[in-house]
């Protein structure tokens, strides 16, 4: 059941963002990219980060899609001339991006089954996969204790605190950035 | 725990990303280059919340950072894009030559 709506969402996923791609009307392209992030959204709830579903919606679709689409109509780019680049171009890109698909699929070979066969065949550690990623059964017993969020933030606000704080400068530098930049005139 | 899923949410990360590559090659509108780069970003994201389920939370937090880095990258990107279509009337990546000696 799980695995079934795994694979229609990414069959959304992986055609929302070809037609990105492919469509030549800048707000189309948008669409399809909307339509690609709120399958991802599903899956990261599929793949037990809950919490992400949520952020992803929130921050990506709700905030980082609308503000592309405000960038588009402002500056009315579909009534504008646009093009993708010529047959050599075409070419170099697909074959670019169909060598990285090719390298990109020995991820495929990254299964516990696999790591569980490996582990067998060496006698001195167990075949067991708890055994093999500690982290994961704490993840699991973390998640069930606490919850998603809970075992989310618990880490974030302890071991990963610094980095948080300096990601809300970075935010503030992006702010004052974006104003600076925009702005015709201060 | 069941991480069956690994391999296939790791195999969609991959076709994602090889998606947003050609994209970022293809085009020369400057904004849907841009959504190619958050399609690759989505591609990473996926990959760290697949790997997640067997090596702890952390994967979870980097994605949080990363979501975080793509609003920065997008805001500023985007007056970026704004500031360049004010000087050339054009969003096309083929009109931004001021560099070409």
């Amino acid at each position: 059941m799980t695995e079934a709506v795994f694979y229609i969402f990414a069959a959304v996923a992986v055609l929302g963002a070809a037609m990105c791609v492919l469509q030549r009307s800048a707000v189309s392209s948008l669409v399809w990219l909307l339509t690609t992030m709120l399958s991802l959204a599903a899956i990261f709830v599929l793949l037990q980060a809950e919490l992400l579903g949520v952020l992803q919606v929130l921050v990506y679709v709700g905030a980082i899609l609308v503000l592309f689409l405000f960038v588009v109509m402002l500056l009315n780019v579909d009534a504008l001339q646009q093009y993708s680049r010529g047959a050599v171009s075409t070419a170099a890109a697909v074959a670019i991006g169909g060598l990285l698909l090719v390298e990109l699929f020995a991820l495929w070979r990254y299964t516990p089954s696999r790591l569980a066969a490996e582990l067998a065949q060496s006698p001195q550690m167990a075949s067991d996969l708890a055994l093999a990623f500690p982290a994961a059964s704490a993840n699991a017993e973390a998640i069930a204790t606490r919850g998603i969020v809970g075992a989310v933030a618990a880490p974030m606000f302890q071991t990963y605190l610094v980095p948080f704080e300096i990601t809300s400068i970075l935010l503030l530098v992006a702010l004052i950035g974006a104003v600076v930049l925009a702005k015709k005139r201060l | 725990m069941p991480p069956d899923l690994l391999g296939p949410a790791l195999a969609l990360s991959a076709v994602l990303f090889s998606i947003g590559t050609a994209g970022v090659l293809l085009r020369r509108s400057s904004i849907v280059l841009f959504m190619c780069i958050e399609i690759m970003l989505n591609a990473v994201n996926l990959a760290f919340i697949a790997l997640a389920q067997l090596h702890g939370v952390a994967g979870q937090i980097m994605v949080f950072f990363v979501m975080t880095v793509a609003a920065a990258e997008a805001a500023v990107g985007l007056a970026i894009i704004l500031v360049v279509f004010r000087h050339k009337q054009s969003v096309d990546l083929q009109h931004v030559n001021l560099l070409r000696g």
